[in-house]
């Protein structure tokens, strides 16, 4: 008995990933609910299971309650401070640094929240900025919802149509729409426009890389293997330092991209190369009898891979691409070293004010706290296409 | 051609060899005429500046100080010189990270498969806070966020009475080498090289062999012998004496880059031992085996295989994150070469071919040691 509370009692608290067996895995949503229900008998009271939920789970044995006490005392010296420093002896209000006490400053927060969010970004202008976020969410949330009866078309329309529109207002320039040039662009919505503009980029080329690297044809998998290696040996920020600073020496004189053009260029090679070897990996997933089903009915090269292969190992690979659009835009932090200010880089330009002076604690808690949140939520929604995929395939 | 190293169904669609050929010279003579566009725009653009592409310039005086360095470097010695004391650098921070960051990740990962349910879920809660928020995030929290905010020399925290804490770094105490002490070290790391090959090489079938890895040990030994014992930071006027000081850049790219990772690691260990699943060790009980012995002769051999090659990419990626330094002005490769050396001799594009091609060579060379000890432990079939 004490045994299957236990098994049951690591099932509840387990939503990390689950990477087990496959059927395991299926099976764990089934098994969770007698935990909660009547796994312990209808005649039990709740103190009863609760004293034997806590045998089971922190007092198994004295070691196991030494360190359940330990941890406890840890705790209790650790979050008290913490508490205290971020909502008891904090200040939220006030218009500069002299209005800080002991506790944290989200005065600075508030302040700067627009800066934050927007960076210079024109402040009449920035519902173009939300605009542009709301049309992307939107079609991304249709592209990735299950139950869409066209959603192919969502996924066309979100890389090929939503990109155009999104740039349209983001520049300007046209329509009546004021020009704002992109180094006025900043804060979390560039984290946000630099993530999407380079998956957009990057994933076509990854499944051309893929499909290279595993080409018949020597040069071609010779160049994509070796174009895949070499961008996943180097670090991402000396592949963007080099489109900052070595890419306008391979242009002709005058021709110059702006910055912004320069990190997406950057940042989508990386990008394609990791997508590649996902992609890769989902085309080694899928059974030699799709292949060979689809030459059998006459589908050449690129019918067969468009129509049967690359729609199935697309489904493999959900998780993997978005576990590494996940990465991306905590890597699109980077672009801070290399002079554009995105959340990173507003929050390091903002205590260098004199107003907020030496306010680095608060402003890096929030921003960890903004990007935790989404890459948080990301993550359990690649679990989630996870488990579909496990619960379709077995 | 190698029809048979393909795998999938490509070969399903055979090409006839002129239509393969003309593909590939037409891909060529594409790739080709990309290249050499950039070439001639690349040339025409360094003639404008009147430069030429040639990495003499290493030869030159440097001209600069660098803040931290574990090779001596003066500003008079050359760019050449400047390179290898910053590869040394960036080496020296990833063996501090991928040590501690397995020693935590282990730790961390190893407390989130516990079935004790407060441990489980702080160290989980710890796991995903740590995976879920930029590196380069964390590396400048810790420098500016806890670092910049220590206080002055005179109101160091000490731990203990041998190490402080203040705005200057991490002063600890520092060996006083003997004189044999440098001839040890090179002796130490000379032997952690040649024992394998000596056992490979010298004598194969030999069991005796085995005994060759009592060297590097030994000689570790006689190096903590040789030591002439300990200088000890102390207080004089407004800073310490005596010791070694970690400067604040080193000790936050360290907390950054073991962190990140140990959160990665922990969650590869846990991946790996769940993976065995429950058979295993319910097999391993049923015959008698205490807790221990199951996890040491069941569980841990078998999921070390499955971890070796994720760990591979840990540290791998963790020597790549150490570029992550130039944010915090700890001068690693990327700081001093893309950032200094760019800046004072203008040659960009050599410049960036030398740092790619360092952590190009780093990432082979240790993919390279890695894949041959991935092959010692992978489960040998039939």
């Amino acid at each position: 008995m004490t045994e299957k509370i236990a098994g049951d009692g690591t099932a509840i608290m387990d939503g990390a990933p689950i990477v087990g067996a496959g059927s395991d895995t299926a099976a764990k949503p089934v098994a969770r609910r007698p935990a909660t229900g009547k796994a312990f008998g209808s005649g039990a009271t709740t103190t009863e299971r609760m004293r034997r939920w806590l045998r089971a789970n922190l007092f198994s044995s004295p070691l196991m309650g030494t360190l359940t006490v330990l941890t406890l005392l840890l705790l209790g010296l650790a979050l008290p401070p913490i508490f205290r420093w971020a909502f008891l002896d904090a200040v939220f209000e006030g218009p500069n640094r002299s209005v800080c006490g002991a506790g944290a400053c989200w005065a600075f927060i508030a302040d700067r929240l627009e800066q934050f969010v927007y960076g210079r970004y024109t402040p009449a202008e920035r519902w173009r900025v939300d605009l542009a976020l709301l049309i992307l969410a939107g079609f991304a949330a249709l592209a990735l919802w299950p139950r869409n009866p066209h959603r192919t078309l969502s996924v066309m329309l979100l890389v090929t149509l939503c990109p155009a529109v999104a740039a349209l207002l983001l520049v300007g320039g046209v329509l009546g729409l004021p020009f704002v040039p992109t180094d006025q662009w900043g804060g979390l919505s560039l984290n946000i426009i630099l993530t999407f503009a380079t998956v957009v980029l990057a994933l076509p080329l990854g499944v051309v890389l893929a499909l290279g690297r595993r080409s018949q044809l020597p040069v071609i998998r010779w160049s994509c293997t070796a174009f895949i290696e070499m961008l996943r040996g180097v670090p991402l920020l000396t592949v963007l330092f080099m489109a900052m600073v070595m890419l306008p020496m391979f242009l002709p004189e005058g021709v110059t991209f702006d910055r912004l053009v320069r990190a997406i260029i950057g940042l989508s090679l990386f990008v394609a190369a990791y997508f590649a070897e996902i992609i890769r990996a989902g085309l080694q997933g899928i059974p030699k009898g799709q292949y060979e089903a689809a030459a059998a009915i006459g589908l050449g090269f690129w019918g067969a891979h468009r129509l049967i292969v690359l729609p199935q190992a697309f489904r493999l690979v959900v998780p993997g691409i978005v576990n590494t659009v996940i990465d991306l835009f905590k890597d699109t932090t980077l672009v801070s070293i290399i002079g554009l200010f995105d959340l990173l880089g507003v929050v390091g330009q903002s205590i260098k004010d004199p107003n907020w002076l030496g306010l680095g604690r608060e402003g890096y808690v929030f921003a960890a706290l903004i990007f935790f949140v989404c890459c948080y939520a990301m993550s359990l929604l690649s679990l989630r296409i996870e488990r579909r995929i496990r619960s379709a395939s077995h | 051609m190698a029809g048979k190293s393909l795998k999938g169904g490509s070969s399903l669609w055979p090409m006839k060899a002129p239509h393969a050929l003309l593909l590939q010279g037409v891909a060529l003579l594409i790739g080709g005429l990309v290249i050499g566009w950039f070439a001639q725009n690349a040339a025409s653009n360094l003639a404008r500046r009147s430069m030429e592409l040639d990495f003499g310039f290493l030869g030159s005086v440097a001209g600069f100080s660098m803040p931290f360095q574990i090779l001596s470097f003066a500003p008079t010695d050359t760019y050449f010189l400047a390179l290898v004391t910053a590869f040394a650098n960036t080496l020296l921070v990833s063996a501090l990270g991928v040590i501690t960051a397995t020693v935590l990740g282990l730790g961390l990962g190893v407390l989130r498969l516990s079935r004790n349910w407060l441990l489980s879920t702080v160290s989980g809660a710890i796991i995903e806070l740590v995976r879920n928020t930029p590196q380069l995030l964390q590396i400048v929290f810790w420098y500016v966020g806890v670092l910049q905010l220590l206080p002055l020399a005179r109101q160091s925290l000490p731990f203990g009475d041998v190490a402080f804490l203040n705005i200057r770094g991490l002063f600890l105490p520092a060996p006083v080498g003997g004189p044999w002490s440098s001839a040890l070290i090179i002796a130490f790391f000379a032997s952690l090289a040649l024992v394998p090959l000596a056992r490979r090489y010298l004598a194969p079938e030999s069991r005796r062999s085995g005994l060759f890895w009592l060297a590097p040990p030994l000689l570790l030994l006689a190096l903590v012998l040789s030591i002439d014992g300990w200088s000890l930071p102390a207080l004089k006027g407004f800073n310490f004496v005596g010791g070694m000081v970690l400067p604040p850049e080193l000790v936050a790219l360290w907390a950054g880059l073991s962190l990140y990772t140990a959160a990665f690691i922990a969650e590869i260990v846990r991946a790996s031992v769940e993976t065995i699943g429950k058979g295993q060790v319910e097999a391993a009980h049923s015959l008698g085996l205490k807790p221990w012995l199951t996890l040491r002769l069941v569980v841990l051999p078998q999921a070390l295989r499955l971890m070796i090659p994720q760990m591979t990419n840990q540290y791998l990626n963790l020597i790549k994150s150490s570029s992550l330094g130039a944010a915090i002005a700890y001068p690693e490769i990327v700081q001093i070469f893309a950032g200094t050396v760019l800046n004072q001799s203008g040659r960009a594009i050599e410049v960036m071919v030398i740092v790619m091609g360092v952590f190009l060579i780093i990432n082979l060379a240790a993919s390279a040691a890695l894949a041959q000890l991935n092959e010692r432990v992978a489960l040998k079939e039939r």
